[in-house]
């Protein structure tokens, strides 16, 4: 998948439906409205941050970006304390252990 | 459409047993029969399996087993929904007279495939559902005011009444004092705040109006099902304090078997988590938004069992395909009047709730004596 592909190289990309206007997340091969290809195009790496929690070793979050997806993701724990709309940015992503991996930066 | 009842179960212990999954279906499957001298094989119309085991071909491997030659038979899976998902396709091969008689085997390992999501790729590093707990967890403390020792009340009630549950995984009991201090995996969840992995196997017998009269003097019908699918992904969601699809399940089960909450005597429910039980209270629509918590309390300080009686998913142990079907079983007693210990006087009326994936879906059964 295209996706991947671009993940794997630290590129975050979304297929995005002209037809519908809509932003397809997790990513699929079509629109999920009216099944037509998709654009991809780079996000946006900022967002804000609707929920966290804490293991014993990190920061963990729900994050909400352009167009209204959600990733869940590694909170960089910094001076600023996590509130809930506080203004995120993805610092850096990829595939790690095969899994989509997001670390993200409070502004 | 036919009506449809519960006339017959097997259970069986859920432990930490390593054994394969075909050994696990028929020693359920088994029980079933052993309970029920009357019943022969030849009526039964269609085996149906649920589990998320990676194996193929389970339903005439168990036929076979248990020298069942049915007209239906394959497996149903939709992770820890696939034991309610399966009687839901039971109850309609025989509402449509498809079938007269139906075998539903749930059963799991405790090392399940079906305990992570793996497609669910915008969990990112976060799939297993402790995280998504966690989330709901938070977002729940903080909406209501909630503090850890609240929530721990679900574990101590639900551990409590799986002690006079002989099929239960856990048979010990805790104090509020040892929910907060047993082993924390985030800031909002601790071991004692999760339903744990296990091997079980639970088995339940449908059958159609005219065939009840031949193996049983107390069945036990389905009056209502609901069911709703939101999404298969986590992030979806758009509240981490409501679960949108055990509300419309609700609402549809209530409308169908023209039900209300207020009519239900007992219930069982898919605590898989603390946070999980006070949010489908308030879904269900027993209680009002935010007062979950206070109705399971006021449960425990007036030994009530109306919740969860075999003790949920945190007491008995999820072998998440077994629990849809140990949860109707559970009902299935009690509106039986044979529960032992267990029992709610004079219930009539019962609930069943499974969902999966952190609710992204939900099935709920209203079943009445």
């Amino acid at each position: 998948m295209k996706f991947e592909s671009e993940l794997q190289k630290g590129n975050f990309i979304v297929g995005n439906c002209h037809k519908c206007n809509k932003v397809i997340w997790p990513p699929s091969d079509y629109c999920d409205n009216c099944f037509g290809n998709l654009n991809w195009k780079k996000i946006q790496p900022e967002g804000r941050l609707v929920e966290y929690s804490k293991t014993n070793n990190e920061v963990f979050c729900v994050a909400e970006l352009d167009g209204g997806i959600r990733i869940m993701g590694t909170l960089i724990e910094n001076s600023v304390k996590p509130e809930i709309g506080s203004k995120i940015r993805i610092e850096k992503c990829g595939i790690k252990n095969g899994n989509y991996s997001f670390v993200i930066r409070l502004c | 459409m036919n009506k449809v009842a519960i006339t017959n179960f097997g259970n069986t212990k859920f432990s930490h047993d390593d054994i394969s999954i075909e050994s696990c279906l028929l020693s359920s499957t088994k029980a079933l029969f052993e309970q029920n001298s009357n019943l022969s094989k030849n009526d039964i119309d269609a085996v149906l399996v649920a589990t998320n085991e990676n194996k193929k071909y389970l339903s005439p491997i168990l036929s076979e087993l248990s020298g069942i030659k049915p007209k239906i038979s394959h497996t149903v899976e939709n992770l820890c929904s696939s034991g309610t998902n399966a009687i839901v396709s039971a109850y309609s091969y025989i509402a449509s007279g498809l079938a007269n008689v139906a075998l539903v085997v749930g059963a799991e390992r405790f090392d399940s495939p079906g305990q992570i999501l793996e497609w669910d790729n915008s969990r990112g590093e976060y799939k297993h559902p402790i995280f998504w707990a966690s989330i709901f967890t938070k977002s729940y403390k903080r909406r209501f005011g909630i503090t850890d020792e609240d929530l721990a009340i679900v574990s101590v009630k639900n551990h409590k009444n799986a002690k006079d549950n002989p099929n239960a995984y856990s048979n010990k009991t805790y104090t509020i004092e040892d929910v907060l201090n047993s082993r924390k995996l985030t800031d909002e969840i601790k071991i004692l705040d999760c339903s744990r992995p296990c091997t079980g196997s639970s088995a339940i017998l449908l059958a159609s109006e005219d065939y009840v009269k031949k193996i049983t003097d107390t069945p036990v019908w389905i009056a209502g099902i609901g069911q709703k699918t939101e999404s298969a992904s986590f992030t979806k969601s758009n509240s981490f304090t409501d679960m949108a699809s055990t509300k419309e399940a609700a609402r549809s089960a209530f409308e169908n078997s023209k039900l209300q909450p207020k009519n239900v005597n007992v219930a069982e429910i898919h605590d898989a988590f603390s946070v999980c039980e006070p949010m489908i209270l308030e879904d269900l629509g027993f209680v009002n938004k935010g007062g979950g918590l206070e109705y399971s309390k006021n449960l425990y300080n007036t030994d009530n069992r109306k919740i969860n009686p075999r003790g949920g998913l945190i007491g008995a142990g999820h072998p998440l395909s077994a629990t849809g079907v140990a949860q109707t079983i559970e009902i299935t007693q009690q509106l039986q009047g044979k529960a032992g210990k267990r029992q709610i006087l004079d219930a009539n009326i019962g609930l069943v709730h499974n969902m999966a994936a952190a609710a992204t879906s939900s099935t709920v059964l209203l079943l009445r004596s």
